[in-house]
């Protein structure tokens, strides 16, 4: 799997993107498994959050399609934003999900999101809300992402010691 | 592990201050590498992030406090009120850390104060113009000479992204000799 700047050769991939002017390719590389739908959100995180989680999906739904993976790893805050912009403009993403309230990807979002009032950013993701958001086509995506963010709070349990179950 | 808390101990607090354990620059600013990464090893009460920009605009204040749990204070700073006010965070009973944007930024703040003794160099990233040094550090020649200055005033200048990694002193951050 590809990811759009999180690989371990993320910075001759950004070299290489810059003179490309453009991540689309990136974008247009991910979701390889399975069939082709449109992208309908950008999955953003530290490390391999996004490609790891991603790649979840695609074994437990085969609808891996659905989201295109970025990470912060090794760019500065200024390109986060540039990159996280040139991703959601490319890939048509209604949504973007992050995986820390105030990590860098959340930042970023939250930039994008200010100047598109249409774009819906969901932080604090976890796997659940991820598999849920891929069944909800029809929805719109702040009311799909909403949804899926009842699914991912009810999925967060604890188990065993002297307050378990 | 621990920084050295060097800075605090020169300081002319009465009492027995903590204050401000990392003067630190990263071009994320408040991100997830410094409020978990070394904010719960330092155990910190208080962020103090020094930007003219930030320091003028609630809507990146609201953004940057969105990522810091409820006990930990957020101060916004421009260089001019960081500068006056440092005293103050350097004598405060609670562990913090102080933050610049850029190396620009930091360097006023010690020109300003001559009170910052170690400078943490945690994340300049690439941009046209800068060239790598470290996997985290990119600068460009004046930022390279700004970081000399630092240390020619007797700052002690490493590199060091989190805790658990070596922190590499300023002359092997240069060289590009780090463990990165």
């Amino acid at each position: 799997m590809n990811s759009a700047g999180g690989t371990d050769g993320a910075r001759d991939g950004r070299r290489a993107s810059e003179e490309r002017g453009s991540a689309a390719e990136e974008v247009a590389d991910e979701g390889a498994d399975g069939a082709r739908g449109p992208v309908r959100a950008v999955v953003a995180g530290h490390a391999d959050f996004a490609t790891g989680m991603i790649s979840a999906v695609a074994l437990i739904t085969g609808r891996a399609d659905a989201y295109v993976a970025m990470s912060n790893r090794d760019l500065g805050a200024d390109e986060i934003e540039r990159r996280m912009r040139a991703i959601v403009r490319e890939s048509g993403a209604r949504v973007v999900f992050t995986d820390l309230p105030g990590g860098s990807c959340t930042l970023a979002a939250r930039r994008v999101a200010r100047d598109m009032p249409e774009l819906t950013v969901v932080t604090g993701v976890n796997l659940a809300v991820l598999l849920d958001f891929v069944f909800h086509d029809e929805a719109s995506g702040e009311d799909a992402a909403s949804a899926a963010v009842r699914r991912g709070r009810d999925a967060l349990l604890v188990f065993g010691g002297a307050g378990g179950r | 592990m621990r920084p050295s808390v060097a800075a605090a101990t020169r300081c002319s607090c009465s009492g027995e201050p903590v204050g401000v354990e990392l003067y630190r620059i990263d071009d994320r600013l408040i991100h997830g590498q410094v409020v978990v990464g070394w904010g719960k090893p330092l155990d910190i009460g208080f962020i103090v992030l020094v930007d003219d920009e930030v320091a003028a605009s609630e809507w990146e204040q609201e953004l940057y406090r969105m990522g810091v749990p409820p006990d930990v204070e957020v101060r916004f700073e421009s260089v001019d009120s960081a500068a006056r006010a440092l005293a103050g965070y350097q004598c405060d009973p609670r562990p913090g850390i102080l933050l610049t944007g850029d190396i620009a930024t930091m360097h006023r703040l010690v020109d300003a104060t001559h009170a910052i003794h170690e400078v943490n160099v945690g994340g300049i990233h690439y941009r046209p113009g800068r060239v790598e040094r470290l996997r985290y550090v990119f600068v460009t020649p004046e930022e390279e000479e700004a970081l000399r200055a630092l240390a020619g005033n007797g700052v002690a200048v490493s590199a060091q992204d989190v805790p658990a990694a070596r922190p590499v002193p300023l002359e092997d951050m240069l060289a590009g000799r780090g463990d990165a």
